[in-house]
Parts: C-alpha cells; sequence; structure tokens
C-alpha cells in the first residue's frame, strides 16, 4: 500500500513538472529560446492566487483563474518588452536577456510580498471538509490535491493535443515551429503566433503554481526556481519542443524523484534524478520523445 | 618588435598590460590606504570571477558549446583545494607555498570533472549539452551537501554522516555536509590572485593562438567542414573544456581558500549564470571584454549594497541586464554606432 501512496505522490509531482515543461516546451519549440523566467512566472502565479483567496476571501476557483489572467497578461508583456526586439539575435543574448526578467521578478516579488516565506494554505482543495479520503480500510491515504493535480494534468495534455492539431491557431503554432519564414509566406502572423504560445505557457505556469503550493505549501520570491529547472530537465528529458514529451518527461521525473526519496535516499534525490538525465541523453541525445535531425551538408 | 606581431598577440600584449596596471595601481592604492576595507576584501574574489569568465569564455566564445555548470568545477576546485591546504597545514608551514598546491590539487580535480563531463558533452548539441551541464552542477553541489569529509593521522575519511567519520582524537573535520568547509585558514592573498589571472591568460591566450586553437575555432564554425579536413572533434572539443574546466577548479581554490566557511550552495546554477553573463556581456570570444565585464558587474552589485538602495539593488541590477542586451542588440542603434565607430571589426563578437 505505502507502494501506491508513492505512485501517486509521483504521478502528482510528476503532473506539476509536467504542466510547467509544457510551458517551456511550446515556447522553445516556436521562439527557440530557453525562457528561463517561466520558472519565476509560476511563482508570481502562486503569489497572485494567495493574495486574492487569502487576504480577499474568494473561493479558491476564482482566484486560479484571476492568477491565470494576471499571468497571461504578464507573459505577453514580457515578450512584447524583452524578446521581440531580440528575434533576429543570436539565441545566447535572448537567453541573458531571459535570466534578466528572472531576476526581476524575482527582486520585484521580493520587494512587493517581502522574503519571508508565506505559508500557502494546504485546506485549498477540500470536499466536504475533508482535505483526501482514505481507501484500503485505512491503510492509503490519499490527498485530493494529488487527485485534482493528476487530473488537471491530463486535461490540460488532452485540451493541448486537441488545440494544437485542429484549431487555426494550433496549426499556425505547428507551422511556426517548423519553418518560421516559410510560416509568414503562408499569411500566418508569426508575431501574434509567439504571443499566444507565451500567453498559454504563461497561464499553464499559473496552474501550476496554484497547485504546487497546495502540494508543497511554502510561498517565497524563490519558490518556483528550483521546480523551474527541474520542468526545464524534465523538457529535455522528453525531447525539447514535443508536447507528449514534455509531459512523459514530467510524470517520470516526478516517479523518479519520489521514489528515490523513498527507496534510496532523501539527501541525493536530485544528484540522482540529473544522474538519470544524463544517461538518457547520452543513450538518446534527443531526448525519449525528441526526433533526431540528421545533420545537412 | 611591437609593429611586426600579429594583431591577435598584440591584442594579448594589451590585455597582459591592462591587468599588470590595474594591479599596480590596486596596490599603490592599497598602500596608501585609499581603499575601503569593503573594496579590499572584493579584490580577491574578483580575480576568481575574473578567471572564471576567462576560462567560460574558452567554452562558450571558443568552443562555442553553452556551460549552464561552470560554477560545479569551481565547486570541485574549492572543496579539493580547501581540503589539500588544511590536510597540508602542518607539513607545509609557507602558506604561499600550500596555496599554489591548492590552486594546482583544485585544477587537476576540476579537470578531471572536466573529462568526466566532456565524454557525454561530445555526443550531445547545442541545448542538450547546456542541460548536462547544468545537471551536472546540481549533481557536485548534491554530493558536497551530504558529504563528511576529515583527516587524522590515518588519512582522510569520507562519510554522509558525521558520525561514521571515525576520526581518532587529533582528527579535523574538514567538510561538513550541509555546513560545508569551515574553520578553512584563509591563506589567499590578491597577489596569488593576480598571478592567477595572468597564467590564465597566457594559457588561454596562447591556446586560442595557436595550431590547436584555431582547430577549435574551425570546430565552432564549421564542425562538418572542419572535420572534413581532418579536425579530430573528439580531441579538439575535450582540449577545450577539460582547460576550461581546469582553470575554473584553480579560481574555485582560490576563492574557497578566502572565507573561512564555505558551503556548495555559494557554487549553484544561480554562480554559473552569473558567469556566463559576465562572458556575455564582455562578447563571445573576446577576453578583454571579459576580464572587464567580470570585474565591473563584480564589484558594481557590491557598491550599491552600500548605497542606500540595497532593496533595490538587484531589482536595478536586472533592469540594467535587461536594457544592454536590448540596446546592444538594437539593430538601428547598431547602425548608428557603425557610423560613429565604423571601423568595428566583424566576427568577433557574431558567434554562437
Amino acid at each position: 500500500m505505502t507502494f501506491l501512496g508513492h505512485v501517486i505522490t509521483g504521478l502528482s509531482l510528476g503532473s506539476i513538472y509536467a504542466i510547467i515543461a509544457l510551458g517551456y516546451t511550446m515556447v522553445y519549440g516556436i521562439a527557440k529560446m530557453l525562457n528561463f523566467a517561466h520558472g519565476d512566472v509560476i511563482m508570481v502565479g502562486a503569489y497572485i492566487c494567495f493574495i486574492f483567496v487569502m487576504n480577499l476571501g474568494l473561493p479558491p476557483l476564482l482566484g486560479i483563474i484571476i492568477a491565470m489572467a494576471v499571468c497571461t497578461v504578464l507573459g505577453i508583456i514580457i515578450e512584447r518588452l524583452a524578446y521581440k526586439p531580440l528575434r533576429s539575435v543570436p539565441s545566447l543574448a535572448v537567453l541573458i536577456t531571459a535570466i534578466g526578467v528572472s531576476y526581476f521578478l524575482q527582486n520585484a516579488a521580493q520587494l512587493i510580498w517581502g522574503a519571508s516565506p508565506k505559508s500557502f494554505p494546504t485546506t485549498f482543495f477540500n470536499f466536504g471538509g475533508n482535505q483526501g479520503f482514505t481507501l484500503f480500510e485505512g491503510q492509503l491515504n490519499v490527498n485530493y490535491a494529488a487527485i485534482v493535480t493528476i487530473c488537471i494534468c491530463v486535461i490540460i495534455m488532452i485540451a493541448l493535443t486537441i488545440f494544437t492539431s485542429k484549431s487555426k491557431m494550433g496549426k499556425a503554432m505547428r507551422a511556426c515551429s517548423e519553418d518560421k519564414n516559410a510560416a509568414r509566406l503562408m499569411g500566418i502572423n508569426v508575431d501574434k503566433t509567439i504571443s499566444v504560445t507565451f500567453a498559454i505557457g504563461s497561464a499553464l505556469a499559473a496552474v501550476a503554481g496554484v497547485l504546487m503550493c497546495s502540494t508543497y505549501p511554502t510561498l517565497m520570491p524563490t519558490t518556483g526556481s528550483l521546480p523551474g529547472i527541474k520542468a526545464f530537465t524534465a523538457a529535455v528529458f522528453g525531447g525539447i519542443g514535443s508536447i507528449p514529451g514534455a509531459f512523459l518527461g514530467g510524470i517520470l521525473l516526478g516517479l523518479i524523484e519520489t521514489f528515490t526519496k523513498a527507496y534510496i535516499t532523501t539527501d541525493l534525490s536530485d544528484a540522482i534524478v540529473f544522474a538519470v538525465l544524463i544517461v538518457v541523453l547520452i543513450v538518446k541525445p534527443a531526448g525519449l520523445l525528441g526526433k533526431y535531425r540528421p545533420e545537412k551538408v | 618588435m611591437i609593429k611586426n606581431m600579429s594583431k591577435a598577440s598584440r591584442s594579448g600584449l594589451i590585455n597582459y598590460g591592462i591587468v599588470i596596471v590595474v594591479f599596480i595601481i590596486v596596490k599603490i592604492l592599497m598602500g596608501a590606504g585609499a581603499m575601503s576595507n569593503m573594496l579590499q576584501s572584493l579584490l580577491i574574489p574578483a580575480c576568481c570571477y575574473i578567471v572564471m569568465a576567462i576560462s567560460l569564455n574558452l567554452t562558450v566564445g571558443v568552443l562555442g558549446e553553452l556551460s549552464l555548470g561552470h560554477a560545479g568545477f569551481m565547486s570541485l576546485g574549492a572543496f579539493s583545494g580547501i581540503i589539500a591546504a588544511t590536510a597540508l597545514q602542518t607539513a607545509i608551514p609557507f602558506p604561499a607555498l600550500r596555496l599554489l598546491i591548492a590552486i594546482i590539487i583544485g585544477a587537476i580535480f576540476g579537470g578531471i570533472g572536466g573529462v568526466i563531463v566532456g565524454v557525454p558533452v561530445l555526443r550531445l548539441r547545442g541545448d542538450y549539452l547546456a542541460i548536462v551541464t547544468l545537471a551536472f552542477g546540481e549533481i557536485i553541489k548534491n554530493i558536497i551537501t551530504v558529504l563528511y569529509i576529515g583527516i587524522d593521522a590515518n588519512g582522510l575519511h569520507i562519510a554522509t554522516k558525521q558520525s561514521n567519520l571515525n576520526l581518532l582524537e587529533d582528527g579535523i573535520a574538514i567538510v561538513k555536509g550541509p555546513m560545508g568547509a569551515v574553520g578553512v585558514s584563509k591563506i589567499s592573498t590578491f597577489t596569488a590572485g593576480f598571478i592567477l589571472v595572468i597564467v590564465t591568460l597566457i594559457i588561454v591566450q596562447n591556446l586560442v593562438n595557436s595550431r590547436q586553437g584555431r582547430a577549435i575555432q574551425a570546430l565552432r564554425d564549421n564542425r562538418i567542414a572542419a572535420e572534413s579536413v581532418g579536425i579530430s572533434v573528439t580531441k579538439y572539443k575535450l582540449m577545450a573544456f577539460v582547460t576550461s574546466a581546469a582553470l575554473a577548479g584553480a579560481a574555485g581554490a582560490l576563492f574557497g581558500l578566502n572565507f573561512s566557511s564555505t558551503g556548495a550552495v555559494r557554487f549553484d546554477f544561480n554562480t554559473s549564470i552569473l558567469v556566463l553573463v559576465f562572458v556575455v556581456l564582455g562578447g563571445l570570444g573576446n577576453i578583454r571584454g571579459s576580464i572587464i565585464a567580470a570585474a565591473v558587474l563584480y564589484i558594481l552589485p557590491e557598491m550599491l549594497r552600500s548605497l542606500n538602495i540595497n532593496e533595490y539593488r538587484m531589482l536595478i541590477y536586472a533592469v540594467i541586464l535587461i536594457i544592454v542586451m536590448l540596446v546592444s542588440n538594437n539593430p538601428q542603434l547598431k547602425a548608428l554606432f557603425g557610423k560613429i565607430i565604423p571601423k568595428r571589426r566583424k566576427g568577433d563578437a557574431e558567434i554562437v
């Protein structure tokens, strides 16, 4: 039964990584940039939701929606001000700008909300006054937060897959990630498509932030950075640029981390997660589901 | 004589000149008592960051591979250097010689780390390589955080718990897990930092302007073309990567021996990024740029600390960083500067 418990914990942690990794991978697929500020958008989303739910007493669901809206706007503003002027320059310059944005968000959050950690309400997801339920005559405790997280992740995954394969904007996104110039010639508004990608990625980051803080309830200005790095590795693990890859990578990363903590050692769990990543990349240099593109001369 | 030299070696000489002149000026200011204690305490770390920036420039600017884990090599060098210096405390009474040995050992361990990372690196390209170096940095940080290392008459003891160290009575615990290395005797000096910068410059500039250096740059510019004229990818990539890692290890040893306690968290992802910022702002492949950017950007935020705007310090730093990147990559402004300073050479910084 403890094994099943670890599986659920791992899946819920993996779902959080997967949602963040989806944001990374979509932005990378289209803008070909590593958006290091993504982790900090998660933190902003969690803070916004915290403020609206705790200080203004709104219902959690409304809090999540407001957080998504704010982060969407934030994502679009960041893209407009910091990344759009750099669209045609070397990717390293954009990377450094993204790092600048990340520092900016962290320090702005510290000025606005203070450096001391805020404790996110653990009773965020309760149904009928309970935080969870028990199975197998009390042998297995399941938190609603974990179930909600996994469900939301699956819903987002399905919605994104349908969106990118069926809708006009989704098709435009895939076209842009394939070849920007050709897409432009076909009458696709590339700038608008990139903005929409950032908007979706940031909205997902807000959801991830709220879900993460409802399971791991410490909220401070640097909350987003380590999950951000891990989700980034999850995206690479699954093959960066691939949406199913980000999902798979996130879930696997969460499971590996949870099992390492449960059965091997808690101290070295990060090292083992990253070591697995390195081994996978050595065996499959383009990630699990990434397409290996041979170079043409 | 200088007139007959190639452009590259003249530019190299200017770099040595700048470093030596700055060193002499700082020494004079120190002798005259014109430098505050705070500024003096920044000198050795600034030297370490200059070495870090030059060595990372070798990987990112000259070899053309993005590394996000340079602080990992620094960490290896710092802790191996600290252990070496502490172990030799009684055997070698001269701090300068002990520091030299510690720096060499730091460089060796950094180099070994470079080989370990460098081999898988050869199979990967671009952002995947960046992620492996990032992962390596995190692994090093994580492992050092759980290690307890002590020394006594029987030699080194390594364990994952303090109680398992089994030290004799005269033994000392050097590295104490999450606390890092404690009770380190501070033997780093500014002169040693200056010498390390000069040695780094000699190694990197001679490497870049040698046959091997040209091979490395050929790999960066066009790997397939370089391979087809018989340049071994494995050999030259490893050469650049390991040199870079070893120099970072040396810088780490100097850095570690400058503080009485050093935790592994000092060398985290943010440190790697900080050094990368120095390199990119200084200009890829531009050694002088790295030196200036590292010195200015390390000392500037610390100076801002003493002003009355401490809370806004990092916010201002972030805004400056973004604005500098936007302005320096703005095509209109570039064209404008191109008119004012028309002789700007092409190909210096436009490599990725």
